[in-house]
This record gives structure tokens, sequence and C-alpha cells, in this order.
């Protein structure tokens, strides 16, 4: 489970976060919805424990992710905005490195490579620099880190942001076939998205929950039944 | 140790993958051979020994040192992959001492292919090889030194060009702590006690000492815990500048 109590992040004079508290059980996908700016960056890294919360905590899988960051950190697979990774290396040498540090036994880091290489079609670039690679590929170098010890909890930040239509769907089909048994937080500003693949989101602008429902519950709040029109009018009116 | 091991050998292999290492080595090789031969002339000295090879390097290693350690944490935050090591479950200070002991291993590397010249003074004539190895010793515990200035202020900032500028004065301040122009800044207005504690730290005297082939243990001591101290610097600017 992921419980986050009074997450508060100050930069400064201006507040990212404000006094952020929800739960995401086993088995739930939620999406994390905002115009940009809104807080979700900011939210995920103090969940996947790259920046401490001014005030608040997060516990992930009962540990704190500060106090107890190494034990947290292992239960957690974070694909950070951008999908960052070491540009010199191949997808075969950072993959491997990944592994390496996650601490996977050496005897079981081949088959398991050879496997998360599988899920995310890499075998034909895996001895390619990884700045030669196209946008496509990067992120799915960075979603291959975020799977390999194959963690309780995922953090994705904008997994599909740069993939053309087939990767999206490939990927969202993926996300969807390992949600059973996962906790998975995205972030999107794609709506679309959350439809396909979350069975829950929370819709935040200015660090603060706005809406906390299922898809379906908010596309009900509208007549027309649409999402982006959920969308545009709480965080229209949030942004006024 | 398996996150200090595992962070080791991805820095480590890198510096092959880039053009870093071969023009880091070229370089140094160049330029330690140029001054041994031209500056500190080598064959009119008329002695078969390396000391005018090794006279020479604590001024390459102040500029090429910087050169290797600015990259390694200024890199990763400009890159945003520092985000990845982070969220790994390893402890800051392994990714520390583990990039800090990649590049005093590439270091290890470049001064270890000087070997022709200790075979050529061998040939020459016959030097004392136990001085020789000593010199070896002491440079390789100063390069170690100036690394770990180096890393720590790279962890300081995104920007490579500062943390090089920032480096090489640093590491000058700290080669010249014992000479009369860093000393003259404090004398006058400093107790003695400070002043000669600023001058105990100067790279320079516990080079020259352990170069004549003395290995002393304060000098050995010196070196381990400048190394020490700047590593755990090194880990707390880290965990600093996760705030912001």
């Amino acid at each position: 489970m992921i419980d986050c109590q009074g997450l508060t992040k100050q930069y400064g004079r201006l507040r990212a976060v404000d006094d952020l508290s929800f739960r995401v059980q086993p088995g739930e996908v939620l999406g994390f919805l905002g115009p940009n700016g809104a807080g979700k960056t900011t939210t995920m890294r103090i969940v996947a424990g790259f920046l401490p919360a001014t005030e608040g905590r997060v516990l992930v899988c009962g540990f704190d992710v500060e106090a107890q960051a190494t034990d947290a950190k292992r239960r957690i697979g974070y694909l950070p905005e951008g999908a960052p990774s070491y540009p010199e290396m191949t997808p075969r040498s950072f993959l491997a490195f990944v592994a390496e540090a996650r601490g996977i036994a050496p005897d079981k880091r081949r088959a398991r490579l050879e496997e998360v290489f599988h899920l995310l079609h890499l075998e034909k670039v895996l001895d390619q620099t990884i700045d030669t690679l196209s946008k496509g590929y990067k992120r799915r170098v960075g979603l291959a880190q975020a799977i390999v010890h194959d963690p309780e909890v995922l953090i994705l930040d904008e997994p599909t942001d740069g993939l053309d239509p087939n990767q999206k769907h490939e990927v969202r089909e993926l996300i969807g076939r390992m949600a059973k048994d996962k906790i998975i937080v995205i972030s999107t500003h794609m709506l679309e998205e959350v439809e396909a693949v979350c069975n829950r989101a929370i819709i935040i602008a200015h660090g603060k929950i706005l809406a906390d429902d299922t898809p379906k519950g908010l596309a009900a709040r509208v007549p027309s039944k649409r999402l982006d029109e959920v969308f545009r009018s709480i965080t229209g009116g949030a942004a006024a | 140790m398996n996150g200090v091991v595992a962070v080791m050998k991805r820095e480590l292999a890198s510096y092959f993958a880039t053009p870093i290492a071969y023009v880091f080595i070229v370089i140094f090789l160049v330029l330690a051979s140029v001054f041994t031969f031209y500056l500190g002339n080598f064959y009119e000295r008329g002695q078969a020994d390396l000391a005018a090879f090794f006279t020479f390097h604590p001024w390459l290693y102040l500029f090429l040192v910087p050169a290797l350690s600015m990259r390694l944490w200024a890199e990763e935050r400009k890159s945003g992959s520092i985000e990845l090591l982070m969220t790994l479950p390893i402890e800051v200070w392994q990714a520390v001492v583990g990039k800090f002991l990649a590049a005093w291993i590439f270091t290890g590397i470049a001064i270890a292919l000087t070997f022709p010249l200790w075979i050529t003074v061998n040939y020459l004539g016959s030097p004392d090889n136990g001085v020789i190895f000593a010199a070896y010793i002491g440079s390789f515990l100063m390069a170690g030194g100036f690394l770990a200035v180096g890393a720590c202020i790279s962890a300081t900032t995104k920007n490579q060009v500062i943390a090089f500028i920032l480096s090489v004065v640093a590491c000058f301040l700290l080669l010249l702590a014992g000479f009369d122009l860093v000393l003259n800044f404090f004398s006058g207005w400093t107790p003695q006690a400070l002043l000669d504690a600023i001058a105990s730290l100067s790279f320079l005297t516990h080079f020259t000492n352990i170069s004549k082939g003395v290995i002393d243990l304060r000098d050995l001591v010196y070196f381990a815990l400048l190394i020490g101290v700047c590593l755990y610097a090194n880990t707390i600017v880290l965990h600093l500048k996760k705030a912001d």
C-alpha cells in the first residue's frame, strides 16, 4: 500500500504540493491528472524517495520513504519524468547495472533481463548506445529499468510521453497486465490514457486534490460524460 | 557493498565508453613525458632516477584531475540520471564511494601506463627502485586527494565548467598551503597554531616526503583523512541538495 499523509512541498515561497493525503491499494491503477505545474511530478518524486517532503510522510508497503529509504526503494519501480538514463551506455549494460544495483542475484539476473528485454521489445537495440535510440525506445528502456526487479509498487511519470500510437497501446497493455497484483501510479495529461488503463483518477491543481474517483464516476459528473470536460470544469475553476 | 561495486563498475565502464578515457590517458602521458624530458632535463641531470618525472605530477594533476572529477556529479544532475541513481535501493555514501573509486582506479591506470619510463631508467643505470615505487604510491595517493576534492565540488553544481574551475582553485590552494603565497594571507591575524595547521595541509609537502622514498605514517594518514573528509562532505552535500 502507498499511504501519503499530509504531504507538503515548499520551494521558497511556492507551495508545489499542499497537504496531500491519499492511499493506494494493490490492484489499483491510479492516474494522476492535472494541468502542467499542478504538482504531479513533485508528488511522484516524493513518493519515490527522491525529494524529501517539507511536511508529512509517505509509507510504501509500511516503510517510511525517508526514514527507511532503502527498504522502501527496494519495493518501488520508478520511471522519472523524461526517462533519464546514461546516454553512453547500451540498454544491455544499463539494465545490467540496474539489476546489479537492485541486488538481483547473479544467477537470476540473466534470465530476468532476457524476460524484460522481451516484454519491452528491446532485443533489436540492445547493443546500440542509448543516445542513438529514438524517443520511443528511450522511454521503453526507462520502463524496463523500472520493472526489472518486479516491484510491488510502480510509479511512472508520463510513461507514454513521446510514443507513437502503437507504442502507447503496447505500454498500456503492459501496464494492464501488471496491474492485478501491483500498485501502479501513473501521471499523465492524456485523458484517454486514464480511461484506457486506470481504475481510479485523482485530479490535482496547485498541489491540492480536487477530485478522487473512478474514471467513470468522474465522467458522470457532467451531462456529456466526457472526461476532458470534467477536467476542464474542475481545473479551470482552480486556475481562475 | 553491492551498491558500491555496481556504481563503480558502471562509472568505470562509462569512461571507456566515451573518448574521455583515451583523451585523458594520451594527454597525461604526453605531458608527463614532455615535462620530464624538456623541463625536467631528464638526460642532462645525468642521474638514473625519476625525480624529474615526479616533480611535475602535482602540476599535471592540478588541471587534469579536475577535468576528470568535474563530471562525476554535475553530469548526473544535468542529465537527470541522478534521479535514477538516488531512487535505487543503495545508500548515498555507497554511490559516493563507488564513483570515487572508479575515478581513482582510472587515474591509477593512467599512472601505471608510465611504466616505460621506469624501465628506461633501469636500462640507463641502476636507480633505487624502492624510491621510485614509493613515489608512485605517493603520486597515486595525491591523485586520490585531488579527486576527492573535485568530486565533492562537482556535487554542488550541475555545471561542469563551474565544477572544473572551483576544483582547480581549491586544489591550487591545497597544493600551496605550505607556501608563503597562501600563508602570507593568513599570517598576522591568525594564531601560530592555526598557521601551522594550514601549512600542514599542503599536498606538496606530503607528496615530496613520500617521493623521496620515505613512506611516513603521517603522510599516509594525511591523504587518507583528506579523502575521507572530502567524501563525507560529498555525501552531506548530496543530502542537503536533495531538498531543492
